[in-house]
């Protein structure tokens, strides 16, 4: 999913890093977020909606509708659209509310 | 608590040239910005300008997002830009509450406060519209032209005014197959040079459509279209589906200005700005001495008008700090006259309706 041909733009990915979705290992790159690592990886349910548990995607990528909202090292609610992706990191679906601990 | 002279919320265009007039008249500024990267959309926009050459004509976005933090930075510690620092909560006193980096919560005391906090993009009711596969339209340009990165394989735009008609060319340009784009007003609302690109690529734009429903089970497959009469009332029968795996949502965007009706500042739902807007004077100043508005949170204009307003809030916030340059008084109706000429012509007019019904 990743765009490497393009007329105007030249993309530098920092280097790959590794990172686990739903325990699954993935790969990304520093400076994407997470969001953006999971959609080049073919992942685009980040979760589920809190009341009728439908599948969510992001929606404005500005870290403003909070449709995207993922659990990061086991805290819920990471607007995963404006977060960084980092080494080593556990992404997981979240199932609505989420519950910190 | 920490005190600063001027705060600046938001890193946009209307933000960085509201802090680089500000700090060229000797204000000291501090800008807040919730993304680790500032810029705001200018990020995102490979286009060239239009306009003039005060707000870089021919430029590209996301050049002139680097040429204006070239210029931050020669204020150096004058203009402190803060990332991860989102603004979430605007008090009586002045004190603008804080969430940095996810974790330490703070207040800062401002003398003033720019509010440069932009918009939001609307979303549009139709069956399953919140599948995944369905995005913003500046979603889908941040995706591929900030992280280069696919939307998907197939995309079928709403919304024909100018950011629907500039995405779906940026689509084909990252070669993406754009099957047509849509409007339900009878017209194309984008200016004739970008929609007669998409035209010749081959691109068909639908006037009097709209989506009747998305089609899919965990993301996107299908999205169902139908025509519309004069009164935007589907037409039965007249039903096409479209096979995509990406349906992008242009049909407008809202201004961000909650921070400001939290303050108390005087709002008014002026429809020509698309939403709710502070009032304000010709100086970007709101009902509350020493709180501005610049930018797309005061209505939806163009990043070109944003940054007159943000050049004009930033002078006169600096002034009323008691910063006031030499030649306050030429380059206010500089910047004055830049706004007219940008509202201009039959494009400006409902623009300047919305003007009028939102001055103080």
């Amino acid at each position: 999913m990743r765009i490497t041909k393009h007329p105007i733009l030249t993309f530098e990915r920092g280097r790959e890093l590794s990172f686990t979705f739903n325990g699954q290992p993935m790969k990304g790159y520093e400076g994407e977020t997470i969001a953006a690592a999971l959609h080049a990886a073919g992942v685009k349910e980040l979760g589920k909606s809190s009341e009728m548990h439908r599948p969510r995607g992001f929606y404005c990528a500005i870290g403003n509708c909070a449709s995207c909202q993922m659990i990061v090292d086991g805290e819920p609610n990471v607007r995963t659209c404006i977060t960084l992706l980092r080494e080593g990191m556990s992404v997981e679906t979240q199932n609505g509310k989420g519950r910190i601990k | 608590m920490r005190e600063v002279e001027l705060l600046i919320i938001g890193s946009g265009p209307a933000g960085l040239c509201a802090a680089i007039s500000a700090a060229s008249s000797g204000a000291s500024v501090l800008i807040l910005e919730r993304s680790f990267k500032p810029g705001g959309q200018l990020i995102k926009q490979t286009h060239m300008f239009f306009g003039s050459e005060s707000q870089y004509a021919s430029y590209r976005g996301v050049d002139i997002a680097g040429i204006l933090l070239e210029k931050l930075k020669e204020y150096g510690e004058r203009i402190e830009l803060m990332l991860n620092a989102t603004a979430v909560g605007f008090y009586e006193d002045n004190v603008v509450t804080v969430l940095k980096d996810e974790k330490e919560y703070f207040k800062i005391r401002a003398k003033s406060v720019i509010c440069a906090t932009g918009a939001f993009e609307k979303s549009l009711a139709f069956p399953n519209n919140d599948l995944p596969g369905i995005y913003g339209a500046g979603a889908v340009q941040t995706l591929m032209n900030v992280y280069g990165i696919r939307p998907g394989n197939r995309v079928l735009m709403v919304g024909a005014g100018n950011i629907g008609v500039i995405v779906s060319y940026q689509l084909m340009q990252a070669g993406i197959e754009v099957a047509a784009v849509l409007d339900a007003a009878p017209r194309i609302g984008a200016y004739l040079v970008h929609a007669s690109k998409l035209a010749r690529m081959g691109v068909p734009i639908l006037t009097s459509h709209t989506v009747k429903e998305a089609i899919g089970k965990d993301c996107l497959e299908a999205a169902v279209v139908c025509e519309v009469d004069e009164r935007f009332n589907p037409i039965p029968g007249t039903e096409k589906r479209f096979d995509v795996d990406v349906l992008c949502i242009s049909v407008g965007l809202s201004p961000l200005n909650e921070l400001l009706a939290m303050r108390g500042v005087e709002m008014k739902y002026v429809p020509q700005l698309s939403g709710s807007v502070p009032m304000r004077s010709e100086n970007c100043e709101t009902c509350i001495p020493g709180i501005f508005v610049a930018g797309d949170a005061s209505g939806i204009e163009e990043a070109s008008s944003a940054m007159a307003e943000g050049y004009l809030a930033g002078l006169c916030a600096a002034a009323k700090l008691g910063y006031a340059p030499e030649d306050f008084e030429q380059r206010r109706s500089e910047y004055l006259k830049q706004l007219e000429d940008l509202r201009s012509g039959p494009v400006g007019e409902r623009i300047r309706a919305g003007m009028k019904i939102s001055q103080l």
